[in-house]
């Protein structure tokens, strides 16, 4: 049944949370640290599990995929409810943020793929 | 006409599934245009943006189009509690062992990249002005992609100025990715799976280096793929939780 699979995410998810916000309170932040995150580890996890123990029915994978499908939709929904216009007298800000990371990110391709033995760069292309 | 429009109102959420499709389907086609080169998904977050300045300018209020009536089912849609159920499914069907095959360098390029958008956020935004941890956590979140932003920002309760700085941010960098990766492929050495590993685990947005990649080398897809979709999970994971504490030790 389709709402299986958004009862597993669903439980993931209450689960994760509940964990950020017991995080949080045993380092004495209010706030909820890292629930989501949590959230999606137990689900790599449990998804994991359970297909391959042939557990989970295509329909109940339809309803997690639904809620995938619907990831950039929600999220556009999401840019258009915010306070954009107060964010504007910052604007440059975002543009530094935004290119900054980019920036740093070419000039370490570099560096960090020259850890990668060579051997090793040889076979993932065999395995894929 | 008045009535269509109290019909509409009456329907909030399902009118914005009406509009929010209408915008994929208008971006979509905008993408096309561009030959792939900019992700149809990047033009309609744009356009959400666009949408809330708007918004934001007719009604002066601060929800951006959701103020407008007839589009206050966007607050609903876009609001926290979808949009993390919507993350949490994104986690479905990956594998864990898949990152084995980013190998180590791919996998170091994850942490040392989610630590450096966090530096960049908290850098950058302290010198704007936003001095709080929360405010340069959720900021360094936006650095590393639009979901880590919004997510930390929910989740340690910045403002929604923040949290669309955040997004904007996020935004940026997923289409300079898209037009910067073919320009600067073969200078930055992404000729090979493992560079491209590398590369999608530095860049972290998977909009944005599954389409620079598409425009440098298709075979390259989805090497950098690998990584990128670890990026934002860990990014949720890391950003408020380690990231927030530090910044919170560091400046709190």
């Amino acid at each position: 049944m389709v709402i299986y699979g958004l009862a597993l995410m669903g439980g993931c998810m209450l689960i994760g949370t509940l964990a950020g916000d017991l995080i949080g309170y045993l380092v004495g932040i209010d706030a909820n640290i890292g629930g989501v995150g949590i959230a999606m580890l137990l689900l790599v996890i449990i998804s994991r599990r359970l297909m391959d123990q042939g557990k989970l029915s295509k329909l109940a994978e339809g309803g997690i995929m639904f809620w995938n499908g619907m990831y950039i939709p929600i999220v556009v929904a999401m840019a258009a409810s915010q306070n954009i216009l107060a964010a504007f007298g910052s604007g440059a800000l975002a543009f530094i943020l935004g290119l900054a990371p980019v920036a740093l990110g070419f000039l370490l391709i570099r560096p960090l793929a020259a850890l990668s033995p060579k051997e090793a760069s040889a076979k993932i292309a065999e395995e894929v | 006409m008045t009535v269509l429009y109290h019909f509409l109102l009456e329907y909030p959420l399902i009118t914005a599934f009406v509009f929010v499709g209408l915008i994929m389907w208008i971006s979509g086609h905008l993408g096309k245009a561009t030959g792939n080169r900019i992700h149809g998904s990047a033009i309609a977050i744009v356009f959400g943006l666009v949408l809330a300045y708007v918004g934001g300018k007719y009604t002066g209020g601060k929800k951006g189009i959701a103020d407008v009536s007839l589009f206050s089912g966007f607050a609903l849609m876009g609001g926290a509690m979808f949009r993390d159920f919507a993350i949490v499914s994104t986690a479905f069907g990956v594998k864990l062992e898949e990152l084995k095959k980013a190998g180590l360098p791919g996998t170091i390029a994850l942490f040392v990249s989610i630590a450096l958008s966090v530096a960049v956020g908290a850098a950058f935004g302290a010198a704007f002005g936003y001095t709080s941890p929360v405010d340069m956590a959720t900021l360094g979140g936006g650095a590393a992609t639009f979901i880590v932003g919004p997510v930390t920002g929910t989740a340690l309760g910045a403002s929604s100025e923040v949290i669309a700085l955040s997004v904007a941010a996020g935004v940026v960098k997923s289409i300079a990715v898209m037009i910067l990766t073919p320009l600067l492929a073969k200078p930055a050495g992404i000729t090979t799976p493992a560079a491209a590993a590398v590369f999608g685990g530095l860049m972290g947005t998977t909009s944005g280096t599954a389409a620079g990649l598409a425009a440098t080398d298709p075979k390259l897809v989805p090497y950098g793929a690998l990584t990128a979709t670890f990026y934002t999970g860990l990014g949720c994971l890391l950003v408020p939780s380690v990231g927030y504490m530090v910044l919170k030790a560091l400046f709190g």
